[in-house]
Parts: structure tokens; sequence; C-alpha cells
């Protein structure tokens, strides 16, 4: 790639020009290791760009909850006040053929004149309800836009994954969904900034679906004293609830800007998609030559620049080809 | 004593009010016992002539109605007391219900003479038509407030068609339909707020519309299971004494998805035995029948054509001496079993349907139409490995020219060109002509009623009077109702041919080529324009999906640029549009203009206008011939190989 065509990919982006961002996506989904170089360069450019009042905000819950449509109402939202809104939408690949129905834009029907982009992926081989380019693609579309959403297939383990891409991470679950306990056992509420409880035009069992999450983040709050997590009630259906998630979300970003808390998150993130890179290049072979999985984490985590500089660096001392 | 003849109906309506008036009264003069309007896709989807989702589909698949005045022209010197009319027509349905009788008004005829039918079932919509605009909810309100009012005010008119063709049509074996079809009846009857004395009267009003395929002593069967179970619902949770009352009253219209377009003179025979599904047995015998044209699959029909389908109704009914006998199957033990046996499967879907919570929720959660795709994929599977025989398709392929095809277009009535301008010219006029003030005040009047839980059918009607237009009263409704997306299906975890060679071989070379290309071929399936038929893209989406490809798939009714921003945003390797209302030509070069993605085309185009796509740049067109879906998805995988370098 010359210098010319760098600059003018990430001037694209900056300017959010769709066909350009595409481009740059396509590039950087690109798996071939000769590629590798390119992305580090492109991506190295762009982590330091980012446009005002942005965020990256992460959807999870379980299947049939209505992530989806409450992405949709979300975007909607966002675009009612003028901004401009980047997705990445998360569907599962088939094992058996290794095809994939990416159909989350069938809900969320973007039109052509608005700034929305959305960027469907599949999973792949990857277990953690994001696509292998989900990381690289935030950090193009947070380049790009207002704000960055993900949306996860909501299975495996969506919540703790999304935790190390996303700046805000939604919980959204659906009423009576029997979930809650579930939730409570596997230590998942810890993770949440905020939890919505869908299809609140459902009433009573909406209600007491709320109670039940407050009672039990009561007893055991999130791993951040400064934050309690909402619970809010939405119906993205009906719209309800949608401006208070909206506010939240802001609300969360200033936190964010005004603690540690984002540069904290950002380290994690960089760092978690290090590792994944690595192991997913040498596996544990290349991850006992640098001491073990945990040595390899406290390593990266000293190592400056962006998550590819890290894997390099990673590669480079395990004495493999970076 | 001798049965009497069902009505014999043939199914049209093109161009524009007044070149379908001509065709009615040829028709009607041929014999022909009562009308059956086919309404293009603007009008049936609540669109003007001028909006610009009309663009090429005006006058189209049937006749533009724009207005009372384009309703006036259609049914010109046909004295509407003695018709029977059947209107195609649902999400518009109490909108063309409403010029229909503001007609009969105007020209003095009584509501209570009008006899006919409105399909006004939207549940088939959403899993196979397409041509709905509401949230299921609103349109189950829509449907009852049509049938609450007619069985007053137009006793005569059957309000509601249920309809199981359709499902066919999408690939329902015979217990999805009935199970389907009665759980959708079930819904709307459920739904119903009358004085309980009048609900077996209501129950009496509903009609069904139904399939009859090639293999006919099933599908007899099928309309036998259909009879009693009918019956048993009406006297068991409607608690309707009158047996006349329960009586299973159905059309049919053959099918159409067994036709073919390759040897399409094999079309007559098919449609010949499929008729005798719908007639052989008196106890469940169809009250009318259309028949398709036989070579509906290359484009429309011509009244030559449509006369062929006409005279075997009549040779059938006056020539044979099938009318002359009581029921032939009664006492059959080999038949009374197969049909016991579709009941028991009936009934236990039905349950399924019910325990969802009915016909509206196993529509909204895509259950419904997950398994009609389900059927399909397993229906086309079949062919293709030819363990179901289609004769000229999948076997028997030689042939000799034939004579029918030899001249022209395939024998093909080619669309006129001039019908959307002069649409809007009339259309424009009408606007000018009418009442401002009055227009206004009509459409205030429906949208405050409609809100307040009114009875939609005389707001329309006022409407009608005043000359507002279809795009104005359905515009009205959206804002009240808002726009609904159905499930796609398309999302089902099916498995095709596990196993079968031809398969591992296509998804080898996928992923070769996606290695090539750094990541999987990703492909984005279209349909742009007003058509619903989305079956075909359906099962293009999930062979590909199964051949290993990363498939978007939007659903339906989408503009060029909606298609063309997704598929850049998506970074698509190769885009597949499906177009079947024959608009292809006007919809396709607006997007090739637009990206320079490889392009194929699939849908129901005749040869002349492929070699035209090919020439713009479309690199691939594929009609209903291509049975083998395997083989189009590794054509696809080359295409967009080749385009990216990579071959």
């Amino acid at each position: 790639m010359t210098s010319q065509k760098l600059d003018a990919l990430v001037d694209g982006v900056c300017r959010g020009e769709s066909a350009l961002i595409a481009e740059t996506l396509g590039r950087v989904e690109d798996t071939r290791p000769e590629a590798l170089p390119q992305q580090r360069t492109l991506l190295g450019r762009l982590e330091n760009e980012t446009v005002p009042e942005h965020g990256v905000v992460g959807l999870t819950g379980p299947p049939g909850v209505g992530k989806s449509t409450l992405a949709a109402a979300l975007i909607r939202h966002w675009v009612d006040e003028g901004l401009s809104v980047g997705m990445v939408a998360v569907d599962p690949t088939s094992r058996r053929s290794g095809g994939a129905l990416l159909g989350d834009r069938a809900r969320l029907r973007p039109k052509p004149d608005e700034r929305v982009f959305i960027r469907s992926m599949a999973t792949h081989d990857q277990l953690g309800g994001l696509a292998p380019a989900t990381r690289a693609a935030v950090v193009v579309l947070r380049a790009a836009f207002n704000w960055t959403l993900v949306e996860t297939v909501g299975v495996g383990q969506s919540e703790v994954d999304v935790e190390t891409v996303a700046d805000s991470v939604v919980l959204v679950l659906q009423p009576g969904s029997g979930d809650t306990l579930q939730f409570m056992k596997a230590g998942i509420l810890e993770i949440p900034d905020v939890l919505v409880v869908n299809k609140w035009d459902l009433g009573a069992l909406a209600q007491s679906t709320r109670a039940d999450l407050e009672s039990i983040l009561s007893i055991a709050p999130g791993s951040r004293p400064e934050w309690s997590p909402p619970v809010l009630g939405v119906s993205a259906q009906t719209g309800e609830g949608v401006a208070k998630l909206a506010a939240a979300l802001r609300e969360h970003r200033s936190y964010l800007e005004g603690s540690k808390e984002l540069s904290r998150r950002r380290c994690t993130s960089r760092v978690a998609w290090a590792m994944e890179l690595f192991s997913l290049r040498y596996g544990t072979y290349g991850l006992e030559r640098l001491g073990g999985p945990e040595a390899t984490r406290s390593l990266a985590t000293e190592i400056s620049g962006t998550a590819l500089d890290v894997f390099s660096e990673l590669a480079t001392r395990a004495g493999l080809p970076a | 004593m001798a049965d009497r003849p069902w009505i014999f109906r043939t199914y049209s309506g093109h161009t524009s009010a007044a070149a379908s008036n001509r065709l009615y009264r040829t028709n009607l003069a041929s014999g022909q016992t009562g009308l059956s309007i086919a309404f293009d896709l603007p009008t049936q989807t609540g669109y003007d002539a001028d909006h610009s989702l009309a663009r090429g589909e005006v006058g189209k698949v049937g006749v533009p109605i724009g207005s009372i005045e384009d309703m006036q022209t259609l049914l010109d010197e046909i004295p509407l007391q003695h018709m029977n009319t059947s209107m195609t027509i649902n999400a518009t349905a109490a909108w063309l219900l409403a010029l229909y009788i503001a007609l009969a008004e105007r020209t003095g005829v009584e509501r209570k003479a009008l006899q006919g039918t409105t399909q006004n079932d939207l549940t088939k919509e959403y899993l196979s038509r397409g041509t709905y605009i509401f949230p299921p909810e609103a349109s189950l309100r829509l449907t009852t407030d049509i049938i609450e009012y007619s069985v007053d005010e137009v006793p005569k008119w059957n309000p509601i068609n249920i309809c199981s063709y359709h499902l066919q049509e999408v690939g329902a074996t015979p217990v999805q339909e009935l199970a389907f079809a009665l759980a959708n009846a079930i819904s709307v009857l459920d739904a119903i707020e009358v004085p309980k004395e009048k609900l077996p009267y209501v129950f009496g009003r509903i009609s069904f519309f139904c399939n009859s395929g090639v293999r006919f002593i099933e599908e007899m069967c099928k309309m036998r299971a259909f009879t009693r179970m009918w019956d048993q619902i009406g006297r068991e949770r409607y608690g309707v004494d009158d047996p006349a009352l329960r009586r299973f009253r159905y059309g049919v219209q053959v099918n159409s998805l067994g036709l073919t377009e390759v040897q399409p003179e094999n079309n007559i025979p098919r449609i010949i035995f499929s008729t005798l599904g719908a007639t052989a047995s008196k106890n469940a015998r169809a009250r009318s029948i259309q028949l398709p044209a036989w070579n509906e699959a290359l484009g429309l029909p011509r009244p030559w054509d449509q006369q062929w389908a006409l005279r075997i109704q009549q040779i059938l009914a006056y020539e044979t001496d099938l009318l002359e006998y009581p029921d032939l199957f009664e006492g059959s033990t080999v038949i009374e079993q197969k049909v016991a046996e579709l009941e028991a499967g009936a009934w236990e879907e039905i349950q399924r349907i019910l325990d969802m919570g009915g016909a509206v929720a196993a529509v909204e959660s895509g259950y419904m139409k997950r398994a009609l795709v389900e059927s399909n994929a397993a229906r086309l599977a079949a062919i293709e490995a030819h363990e179901r025989i289609w004769v000229g398709v999948n076997r028997y392929q030689e042939s000799e020219p034939s004579p029918l095809t030899r001249d022209g277009a395939g024998g093909v009535l080619l669309h006129d060109s001039r019908a959307q301008r002069e649409q809007i010219e009339r259309l424009q006029a009408h606007r000018i002509r009418r009442d401002a003030s009055e227009v206004k005040a009509a459409l205030r009047a429906l949208h405050d009623g409609v809100s307040n839980g009114q009875n939609v059918m005389p707001l329309s009607i006022r409407c009608a009077h005043a000359g507002v237009t279809t795009g104005e009263w359905a515009n009205t409704l959206r804002e009240i109702f808002g726009e609904y997306r159905a499930p796609t299906g398309v999302e089902s975890p099916l498995q095709l041919r596990s196993g079968d060679e031809t398969v591992a071989e296509v998804r080898r070379r996928v992923a070769e080529i996606s290695g090539r290309l750094g990541r999987r071929i990703k492909i984005l399936i279209g349909k742009p324009g007003l058509d619903g038929h989305s079956s075909g893209a359906e099962q293009i989406a999930i062979f590909a999906r199964d051949s290993g490809l990363e498939v978007v798939y939007e659903g339906i009714r989408l503009t060029p640029e909606e298609i063309v921003n997704s598929a850049q945003q998506e970074g698509v390797h190769l885009i597949g549009l499906s177009i079947l209302s024959g608009s292809h030509l006007e919809l396709v070069p607006a997007i090739l203009e637009r990206i320079s993605v490889p392009l194929i085309v699939g849908g129901i185009i005749p040869e002349e206008d492929a070699e035209k796509l090919r020439a713009q740049g479309v690199s691939a067109v594929y009609t209903p011939r291509d049975y083998d879906i395997h083989r189009v998805i590794r054509e696809m995988v080359e295409i967009a190989a080749r385009a990216h370098g990579v071959d």
C-alpha cells in the first residue's frame, strides 16, 4: 500500500465516506499473513483518530431477547439527535458448512441517506460471540462515527468477550425469562454497565424482572464501586425507554472519561486482542515460549502501541515470525 | 341429481382499468361466469402510481386502481348486481371493497345485492406473497373490521378468503397447508367481536382458497380432510349447529409451482390432473376454479392462453360425466385411511400453533415461515437429487422443437411500457378535478376514526366517494399502525443433503477461493421492487449458506438505492437479485449503474430480456429451469472469483 493510498483511506474513514470505510474494513478483515503489515500501519493511524462525542457500546444477552430491534431503536434515536452510527452485527457461522446467514440488516433496515453504517460479520471459529475482525472493525468505525455499536450473537462467552471490545456493555434481558438466576450464578451481572429489560410493554412481568435484577445487584454490586449499573425498562417496539437508555450511555461515557476507567478498558482491550492474535497464530506452543498464558499477558500489558504492535513484539520476544 | 358446475374464473387484469375492462367483457362473453381481479403491486401495497417504489410496477402483474374513477372504468357496463367478483386484495382490501361499494352506490346498485369476495388474508402474505403493509395485530383488526361490517351491510359478500394456496406455492406439505390455514381461520374467528348469536352466521361467511397440485389423489384427500376438520371446528369450537353453515366452501387455483418453462405444453396435462384433486370428490368439490395458463412460467398469458385454460374447465364440467354421480369415494378404505392420516398430522400441528398463542404469534416468532422454508428446501433438494421426477426438467429433457413457442416472444404478451405514464397522467388529472376540502375532511375522519377504534369500512367508503387515492388511504393508516417487516425464515439451521459429494465439492471450492480472497466469500441476495414472492431468494440464500458462503439477506421490497448501500457497506463479492414481477429491465440497470460488484439475476425472464441484461453487464441470468441450485451456487462462486482475480 502506498502512503498516498494510506492517507486517502484514513482521511476517507475520518470523513465518514462509506466507500472508503468499506474498503478499509475489507483490508482489516483480510486473514492472509501478508496483509498484517498494512493492517498494522492502517490501524496504528486510525487508533488515535476519534470523533468528538463518541463511544463504543456492546449489546449482549441471550438469543431472542430482541437485541437487533433494540439496536434499531437506539440507532433511530441517535440519528434523530443528528449523530452518526457505525455498527458491527455478528451472526454465528455454521460449523458444518463454514457459511453464515447475516440476517441483522433485515431487522435494522438502515436508510441510504442516513449516516448509519452497518457491517455484518460471522463468528468463524471464534467461541466468544464476536467475529475475528470485530476488534479491528471497531477501531475503524469509531474513527468515523459518533457511536459504534457491537451486537454479539448472544451465546457462549459473549458477555465476557464484549467487555474487551466495548467501552460500555449493555446486557439485554427479557421479562420472566428465568435467566436472572443463571446470570447471578455465572457472575455475569458483574460485567454490564447498563442492564435493559426489553419488551417492557409486557407490563407486570417486565416490572417484576426489573425488581429481581435490582435486588440481585444490591447484594452483588458491580466490580466498580463508583458506577452502579442502572436497570432500565425499554420497549424497542414502542420506543418507550429508548431515550433513557441513550442518556444512561452518555452518562456512562462521562464517567469513563472523568476517571481512569476508559484508559484501563482500552488497555484491557488491547491486551485481549494481542493475546487473541498470538494464541490464534502460535497456540500453546507460543504461549509456553513466553512462560505460559499469565506471563504472556503481563508482558503484553507492559508493551505500548496498538494491539498489532503488541502482537509483533510478543512474537519477536518468543523468537517467532512477527 | 347432477351437481351444478362450479364458477369458472380466470385470474386477470393488466395495464389499465380500460384495457382490463375490455378483457373482462370478452371473457364474460365467452362463457366465464365470474370475475377474478388481479391488481398491480402498487395497488396491493398501497402506493400511488407516481410513488418512487411503483417504478416499473404499474399495470404489470394486474390492473392499477388509484381511485373510484379507475374502479368505474374497470367495471364499466358490467352489471354489479349480477356479477360474482373475486378480488385478490389483502393489505388494502378494505379500500378496494370500499371503492366497489361506493361504485355500486354511485350506479344505483344496492349493497345487499353485491356478491363476491375479498381475499383479506394477511397471514399468508407474511408467509408467502409479501404484499402486507401493517404489523400482524393491526392487519387482523382491519380483517375483522371488514368481516364485521360485511355481515350486516353486504351479507352476500365473502369478506375473507383464507388462503392455503400460497402456502403450497412456497413448499407447504399437505399437512402444513391444512394446519396453517385452519389455525389462521381460528385466529380470525377468535378476534371477531359480534353478538354471540351472530357467530354461527359469521362462521358461515368464511371461505377458503386452496391449492391443488399434480399429486391429485393426495390433494383430493386433503380437500376431504379440510371439509371434515372445518365442520368439526365449527361444531366444537364455535357451537355452530346448522350443518349448512359449517360447510367448507372453497375456491381453487391449481398449482403453479409445478408448471415448467421448459416444454411448456406439458403444463396442460399437469393442470388437468391438478384440477381433478379439487373436483373428483363431490363432497369436497370446489365452488370456484381458476386455472393458470399453460405458458405462465414464460410471462404474461395472452387472451388465447386464458381461453385454453377456461376450455379445460368447460370440457370437464360439460363433456365428461363427472358431475352426474354422487361422491365416488365414500366408503373407500384407502381414501379414508389417507384422509385420517392427514387429519391427525394437521390436528397435531394446529395444537402446536395454538399453544404458541395462535397464528399471529406463530407469524411474529417466525415459526411458520421457518417451517415453510424448510419444507421447500427439502422439496428442492429432492428434485436436485433426482429423487423426485419432474418431466422435462430433471428427466426426459430432450424435446422436438415446439411449434407453440416457435414465433416471437415465446408466446407471451409483452407489457405495454406506456402503462405507467398514462396511469400517472390519469391520476394527476383526477387529483385536480376532485374537491380538495372534502378529500382532506374524509382523510381526517379516517385517521381519527380508525385511531379511536371505529370500523374502517364506513370511513373508507366516504374516502372513496370523495376521490381519495389508494396511496393517500394507505398512508393515513401507515401513520396509525406503522409498517412491518416479516421474519425471513432463512435463519433455519436446516442442513441440506449432508454427506453428498456435490455439496462437499462446492464447499471445498468456496474454502479455496475464500483463502485466496483473504476472507469468506460474502454475497448479498436482494429483492428490489414491490414483488413479495421471496421463495426463490430464500432458497438461494439457504443453499448458499449451506455451501459455505456468507450471505446477507434483507427480505423484500428494497429500493435499488438500499441494495447498493448494503452491498457497499457489507463489502460483498457478488450481488444476486430476484425479481418475479417482470420488472427486471427497469430495476436491474438502476443497480448496475451505481456499483461495480458482479451481479446475477434470477426470475421469470424471457431469453430476449436475458440477453439485454447480459449486454448491460449482468454476469448471469437464472430462470425456473435452473432447478439444480447447487450448480447455480457453484457458478456464482466462479463469477465472484473471476471478478476478484482469484479464479
